[in-house]
């Protein structure tokens, strides 16, 4: 692909709002996790939680969009200058020509988990439960671009976890075919209870802190996040660049990953393709990373195939828990960062590693000049998507 | 003003009333009338026993109108990149874990947690057919037809290679049924494939433009008020063309924030 121009990003989790905590926390090796309990939840484990995001009021006019979600991404929006490049994409564009291709998993599926306790004696939802604005999938989407005046096309990509790195492709599909000239990207994925229980029924919930690429991983910890980033045809002071992008599926099975991970390397070196470069010239990895046994060893395998075992990488999924259907687009955030910064951020919680697992994996942060990050997500259903984000200049 | 321009190869269609592609031509070509019935789903045959019993409706949809528009486009599902779109994820589930989880022993079952996920359907099919070419899954809420045939159809510019769309929608149970009340289980497959492919069926040149008017509607009843109903009924005004066999016609589409997707069916006479 010819490489797009990334003109901002921001990221919110619980390591911090905006591109400056995030750093800060990163550069700290500090996770945001934290051993407590999401509302009444009674599962053990530790939560990445953005506790700003209760005190999220949306605009004036979009009360009917109030669910945790759309305050995550409201308040999202508010940092590293997003919304002035925005309205500047928007002028210089036209609105039209600006799309939204945002991912999610769960959407406002805590609204309707909670209405469900409000029910009438008829088993009706109350009348203050609104379907479109909050549970429905595009609520995120429909909130984000009424609320920023997009009159692009708007959508939302909702792949299980691999959702707001696909966002990345299909705006790019959208430039390069000449539909937009722009698009707002990112995910947005809130805690809600569906998910917690959920993975607890698989077992894939850990009780302790998650230990990506720990020989004693148990699990992964649920975490919550926004990251966005601004995709334009050219731009004077481009922040990093997008250089390719890479979509398998399994085939496999619907929440197992396929064992040697035949699927993510197949996305692995789709990217690599599409950005016209060979593993040699990907610095740094941040990989899906979640700390459940299968994932970690099917990651490793594929990135051992792909990449030999040099490559330096982490999951960064110990700091800031798994967004999910956000994971993506924070992920491409964070190695944003670590190309504007030369950090290689560490793999956080590991205490003893995997023997059986082959990659250079950091367990402290690590300075270096890097040109380009490869960022892994993966998803249930097996689908997996891949990005190839490059240094500014 | 850009464009893009794709083949339709194949075309699957399973909803109310429209049992499968060969009886639903001579009803939108005016040759036999609409009865509305309700939707027959049919086991998805191409799945492993395992994974046949764990299909819920959105499931069965897909899988049918995928299985049928490979098969008239007589095309190898194991190579074909998807696009799948839907208005929700599969409307049975969502109510039984809301439920469940608004009592007290918050008991889920993890088929159900996994059957969940929005790109649940997408993943039953790839396993189905044994591919690891890319797929993606879609919501646009109303606008989902027309979203997902942009992204389908720029992903069969941009790689060259054809791809299966599958747009479908599935009621919700009460409660969330009042506040979504979609009638039926509809869904429309497509294989859309490079301009000029060889044994196409008609060509889709594809622009944005802000919404002048209504989308293009149906004169019949029946058809008008299913197109109406449900959001992926809206590529049925592209069928009516297509079974019709009009050399070409413009159809607007409802798009997402007041947009429009304009399309300009036609057939080449050959």
């Amino acid at each position: 692909m010819t490489p797009l121009a990334i003109s901002a990003f921001s990221l919110t989790t619980a390591l911090g709002a905006g591109n400056v905590q995030t750093l800060e926390a990163l550069r700290g090796q500090r996770s945001g996790l934290v051993n407590e309990r999401f509302l009444d939840a009674d599962l053990p484990g530790w939560i990445g939680t953005v506790s700003d995001a209760d005190a999220v009021r949306l605009p004036a006019g979009l009360e009917e969009f109030d669910c945790r979600n759309n305050r995550l991404a409201w308040l999202g929006l508010q940092h590293d200058g997003l919304l002035d490049t925005i309205a500047r994409a928007r002028r210089r564009w036209g609105r039209a020509r600006v799309a939204l291709v945002l991912g999610t998993s769960t959407s406002g599926q805590l609204q309707t988990e909670l209405a469900y306790r409000r029910r009438a004696p008829d088993g009706s939802l109350p009348a203050d439960f609104h379907y479109a604005q909050t549970q429905n999938t595009y609520s995120l989407a429909s909130f984000v671009a009424t609320a920023l005046s997009l009159a692009g096309p708007a959508l939302v990509v909702s792949t299980a976890c691999s959702s707001s790195a696909k966002v990345f492709a299909s705006a790019a599909r959208l430039i390069a075919t000449g539909m937009t000239d722009a698009a707002l990207v990112g995910g947005v994925d809130s805690l809600c209870l569906t998910t917690l229980y959920g993975f607890n029924s698989l077992e894939l919930l850990a009780q302790d802190i998650c230990r990506p690429w720990d020989a004693h991983r148990h699990g992964l910890s649920l975490g919550e996040g926004a990251g966005f980033a601004l995709l334009e045809r050219d731009c004077a002071q481009p922040l990093g660049w997008l250089l390719g992008t890479g979509e398998s599926s399994d085939g496999h099975h619907m929440s197992s990953p396929h064992p040697q991970g035949l699927g993510a390397m197949q996305a692995m070196r789709a990217a690599l393709a599409d950005a016209g470069c060979t593993a040699a010239d990907i610095d740094y990895i941040n990989l899906h990373g979640t700390a459940t046994p299968n994932n970690d060893s099917a990651e490793d395998c594929a990135v051992n195939t792909v990449f030999g075992g040099a490559t330096p990488c982490s999951s960064t999924k110990g700091a800031t828990g798994h967004t999910l259907g956000a994971a993506g687009a924070v992920e491409a955030a964070i190695s944003l960062l670590a190309l504007q910064h030369g950090l290689m951020p560490a793999g956080l919680n590991l205490v003893t590693p995997d023997p059986v697992l082959k990659a250079h994996y950091l367990r402290e942060n690590r300075p270096a000049s890097l040109r380009r990050v490869l960022s892994n997500s993966f998803g249930f259903g097996g689908s997996n998507a891949c990005l190839v984000l490059g240094a500014a200049t | 003003m850009s464009r893009l321009t794709v083949d339709v190869q194949g075309v699957g269609l399973l909803g109310p009333g429209l049992a499968c592609w060969a009886a639903a031509r001579e009803v939108l070509a005016g040759r036999a009338v609409y009865v509305a019935a309700p939707t027959v789903l049919p086991a998805p045959q191409r799945l492993p026993s395992a994974e046949r019993r764990r299909a819920g409706a959105a499931i069965k949809l897909a899988m049918a109108v995928a299985d049928e528009a490979v098969v008239h486009a007589n095309v190898d599902p194991s190579h074909l990149a998807s696009v799948f779109t839907a208005s929700s994820g599969e409307g049975a589930i969502c109510h039984a874990l809301c439920e469940s989880l608004a009592g007290a022993d918050r008991l889920v079952s993890p088929t159900r947690f996994t059957n969940s996920v929005h790109n649940a359907a997408a993943g039953y099919w790839h396993i189905a057919v044994a591919s690891r070419a890319a797929s993606t899954s879609l919501c646009a809420l109303d606008a989902g037809f027309a979203a997902g045939l942009l992204e389908a159809a720029a992903q069969v510019v941009v790689s060259g290679r054809p791809v299966l769309l599958v747009a479908t929608d599935t009621p919700y149970p009460e409660p969330l049924h009042a506040t979504r009340p979609l009638p039926d289980n509809f869904g429309l497959a497509f294989v859309l494939a490079p301009r000029g492919s060889p044994g196409s069926l008609a060509t889709l040149m594809l622009s944005l433009a802000a919404a002048e008017g209504a989308p293009t509607a149906f004169a019949e009843a029946g058809l008008e008020t299913l197109r109406g109903a449900i959001p992926a009924a809206a590529g049925l005004t592209l069928l009516q063309a297509l079974a019709q066999g009009v050399a070409e016609r413009r159809i607007r589409l409802p798009g997402a924030q007041q947009q429009h997707l304009v399309v300009d069916f036609s057939v080449q006479s050959r």
